[in-house]
């Protein structure tokens, strides 16, 4: 078997399953930050059992989120030693000042934030809870501006194959990083603000009526409902970067063969890349133009601009980054829909009461759409930029190792059979907990009472 | 500042080399414990379990960070040795990332996922353990008969797999005799009495077996006057090892006195005989082919990470130390409230 393909496919496996978790914990750990400072304020039970509930989910998913990125710090040594030899001296800092700010930050406060209740101050463990989501957006932001360099690269030179820093500035704040860094925090705010509905949903299901589904179904519905549309924008003007940038990629998720003008909008097609056309294609006339040049008669490049002499292509495979724009795009207005419909049903006091059976059901069912639309939107964003590693410095099949098909076959092997048995117990364990909370049971008998001087609260692990 | 100390494609590299180097000897110490008492799952009873869970819980995140650090500076301050050395321990590496994988992530499951499979990940959770301790003691085997792939040195790479498995159940033990009381104390000293041969074994078969595989090893060690200086090294490790002979036996003593004794000298003992190799394979990187000054990364981009480090490093101690300081003392029932 062909090395390069599968230590694609292993490397692709392994940051898929990543991205999951820290997707996850980015947002949920200033939600939970949220629960504490409305307990703080309002002393409602409420938020303190809400917090107590999503800690748990937090826990497990950072652990699954380190466990998978310390095989991703593995990653490049032994699945692409040609990539930091040509760009170490530029990815060697920024993932050096994420484990040496983010990580670290992290991991020190994470045991403060679990297990610190009853043995710091309040003010302690409140901002125990601040550093540890603090360290996640840091971390997310430095993994960012390496991977937005990988696609735009700024600020270097290169000296006998060998990229070198000439302007760090430019190399952090890259073209296309204010655009990835933002939508990425929406993508992790929108997957959070889901998967709390649709928990929550599944306990409404199942009975719970308690004060603490209601406040995280509401409050799930509400953030969804406020970051749906700042993600909508946010990711047309990163549509708009990429096309300054990367004209390619943008050619193939719209799957415009010829450089035109009145680009339809493609809502439907079965892109045929020995054929070099559209199959069986549903468009509307114009609006692609209108979307990426605001003027229905713009000019926009197409495939058949990136063709090398030869016939070969030099732009991306088509079919992948076509349709995984189109399932997170379909993704963006579901959620738009469901999350604004239930705002509006939830009016006039009239809260989850207000909400029709389908409409429950319609959150459960979401429940982890983010997931599947954060890597969509990934798939788009990396299969788009092949056959570029680093575009236009390194191609991918420069950086692949030594080792044979083999060896990575087996280990890939080995990972998929993990990962697939963790994400079983990951779900499993997540719907055992809301059905725990639905039967209102504490999952393990009580603990001795807290400390004197300390807060008492009711121990619930 | 980057002239200051001389030339900098000298002392940069020689920098991140000291970088490097303490920064898997915190993770050998730090997560060398935790490990251990992963090590040590199958001998203790269920309560016992919890507890021993417990004494590690908020600290074997931060712990596996040092892992992170120092493949990273593996990766960002040499980076065409990072190439070498990954692909050439592949197959370890990817067993101990598996097991990584499984004892993280049990730590979670087994006290969230429904109770009847819990044993399961009491199960996984020593797996694990088991198999990233051996498939960092093969790696260190591999790494130290200098990455060539003949039958002798699997054979000794088998070898020091179980020695490091052994160490890190001793350091564990040890941990645990500072961290606990009562039965699970004096089960854990009895662990550490029996383990301990197992660690001076260990110490004693890589000191030997590094200047048998290289003549460069032999000389740095072997010749006048450095065989003099070096000499308080193997003595001091066996004055350690009596030392904690003797102390293990007389353990427990009244009023709880001297129980953080054996982790102390363990950790001492795994300080010396770090030490030591460090010593054998300067200026190497990768054995024999490669030192650290034609591995290094650009000075630039080094000098970066240097200030970075500098300023950062003691921030993360700071916290380092809070956290445990926070979760000092005996280790009681983890809860979240
Ligand atoms: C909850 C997740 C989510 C949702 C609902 C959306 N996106 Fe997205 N999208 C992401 C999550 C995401 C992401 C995972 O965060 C990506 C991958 C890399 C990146 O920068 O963001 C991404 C990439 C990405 C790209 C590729 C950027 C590149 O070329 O590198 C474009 C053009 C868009 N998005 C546009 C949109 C539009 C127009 C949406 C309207 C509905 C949308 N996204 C909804
Ligand atoms: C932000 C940090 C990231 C970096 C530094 C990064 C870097 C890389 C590298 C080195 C490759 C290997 C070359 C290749 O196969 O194309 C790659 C490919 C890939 N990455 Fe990323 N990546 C990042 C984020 C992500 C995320 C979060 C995902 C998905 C959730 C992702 C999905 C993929 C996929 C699917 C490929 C394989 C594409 C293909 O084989 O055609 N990447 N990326
Ligand atoms: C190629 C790329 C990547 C590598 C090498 C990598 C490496 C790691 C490592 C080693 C950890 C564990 C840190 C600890 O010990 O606490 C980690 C956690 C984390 N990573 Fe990644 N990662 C990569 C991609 C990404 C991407 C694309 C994102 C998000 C945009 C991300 C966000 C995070 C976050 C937020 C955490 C901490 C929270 C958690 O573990 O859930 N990483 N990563």
């Amino acid at each position: 078997m062909d090395p390069l393909l599968l230590s694609r496919i292993q490397f692709a496996a392994n940051i898929s399953f990543h991205i999951l978790f820290p997707t996850i914990t980015i947002a949920l750990g200033w939600v939970l930050l949220f629960f504490k400072l409305r307990f703080n304020a309002t002393g409602a039970e409420k938020w303190m059992d809400a917090y107590r509930f999503w800690v748990k989910v937090f826990a497990l998913s950072f652990a699954l989120g380190v466990v998978s990125g310390i095989t991703m710090s593995f990653q490049f040594g032994t699945n692409w030693p040609g990539f930091m030899e040509a760009v170490g001296n530029i990815a060697g800092p920024l993932l050096a000042y994420e484990i040496l700010t983010a990580f670290f930050l992290e991991a020190a406060f994470l045991g403060i934030m679990l297990f610190g209740f009853r043995r710091v101050p309040s003010w302690l463990h409140t901002t125990a809870t601040f550093l540890v989501a603090f360290g996640t957006t840091l971390s997310a932001f430095w993994i960012l501006v390496l991977n937005s360099w990988m696609h735009t690269p700024a600020g270097y030179e290169l000296r006998d194959g060998v990229v070198h820093a000439t302007d760090w500035f430019a190399i952090v704040f890259n073209p296309s990083l204010p655009y990835r860094l933002i939508h990425m925090l929406l993508a992790s705010g929108l997957t959070v603000a889901f998967l709390i509905a649709g928990l929550s949903a599944l306990r409404w299901l199942w009975g719970d009526r308690g004060a603490e589904v209601r406040a995280t179904l509401r409050f799930g519905a509400t953030l969804g409902a406020v970051l749906i549309p700042m993600q909508i924008l946010a990711g047309d003007m990163h549509g708009l970067n990429t096309l300054e940038h990367q004209p390619a990629k943008v050619a193939a998720m719209e799957a415009n063969w010829d450089t035109q003008s009145r680009v339809p909008l493609v809502l439907f097609a079965l892109p045929d890349e020995d054929a070099r056309e559209n199959r069986a294609e549903i468009a509307l006339p114009g609006v692609a133009s209108l979307i990426l040049k605001h003027d229905i008669d713009g000019v926009v490049p197409g495939l058949n601009d990136f063709v090398a002499e030869d016939g070969s292509p030099l732009h991306p495979p088509v079919a992948p980054v076509f349709f995984s724009f189109r399932v997170m795009v379909g993704i963006g207005m579901a959620m738009l829909l469901l999350s604004w419909s239930s705002v509006w049903l939830m009016r006039r006091g009239r809260g989850i009461e207000g909400l029709p059976r389908p409409w429950i059901y319609a959150f459960v069912g979401m429940g982890f759409s983010g997931w599947v639309a954060t890597l969509a939107g990934w798939y788009v964003t990396e299969i788009g930029r092949q056959p570029w590693l680093v575009t236009g410095v390194l191609t991918t099949e420069q950086a692949v190792g030594p080792v044979t098909g083999g060896m990575v076959a087996s280990t890939l092997v080995a990972y998929l059979l993990v990962y697939a048995m963790l994400m079983l117990a990951y779900l499993a364990t997540l719907t055992f907990l809301a059905r725990q909370a639905a039967r209102h049971r504490p999952l393990t008998p009580d603990v001795p009472t807290p400390d004197a001087g300390l807060r008492a609260l009711q121990p619930a692990e | 500042m980057m002239t200051l100390f001389g030339d900098p494609a000298t002392w940069l590299p020689f920098a991140f080399a000291l970088l490097m180097g303490g920064a898997i000897l915190v993770y050998v110490v730090l997560d060398g414990f935790d490990l251990g008492v992963g090590l040590l799952f199958p001998f203790a009873s269920p309560d016992e379990r919890d507890r021993m869970v417990a004494s590690i819980g908020p600290f074997w995140d931060a712990n596996e960070t040092w892992l992170v650090l120092a493949i990273g500076i593996l990766l960002v301050a040499f980076p065409v040795a990072h190439g070498i050395i990954l692909t050439a321990l592949y197959l370890p590496v990817a067993v101990m990332l598996v097991g990584l994988i499984l004892r993280g992530v049990a730590f979670e499951f087994r006290v969230k996922a429904p109770t009847h499979h819990r044993g399961a990940w009491n199960k996984a959770f020593f797996a694990g353990s088991l198999a990233s301790s051996l498939a960092q003691g093969f790696m260190l085997g591999l790494y130290v008969t200098g990455l060539q792939m003949t039958w002798a040195n699997l054979a000794f790479a088998l070898l020091t797999s179980v020695f490091l498995t052994v160490g890190f159940s001793f350091i564990g033990a040890t941990w645990l005799i500072g961290k606990t009381e009562g039965v699970l104390q004096a089960r854990a000293i009895l662990w550490a009495r029996r383990g301990i041969w197992g660690l001076a074994a260990g110490v004693a078969a890589i000191s030997a077996a590094s200047p048998l595989v290289s003549p460069r090893i032999w000389d740095k060690w072997f010749s006048w006057p450095e065989i003099a200086l070096l000499s308080p090294l193997p003595v001091l490790s066996a004055v350690l090892i009596v030392a904690l002979w003797r102390v293990l036996h007389r353990l427990p003593m009244e009023g709880d006195r001297m129980a953080w004794a054996p982790f102390w000298l363990a950790s001492t003992l795994f300080v010396l005989a770090f030490g030591g190799l460090a010593y054998s394979f300067y200026p190497y990187v990768v054995p024999e082919q490669m030192t650290i000054y034609e591995a290094a990364a650009a000075p630039e981009s080094l000098i970066i990470i240097l200030v970075g480090a500098l300023v950062v490093l003691p921030i993360i101690i700071g916290y380092s130390v809070l956290a445990y300081t926070v979760f000092r003392g005996k280790a009681t029932e983890l809860t979240y409230y």
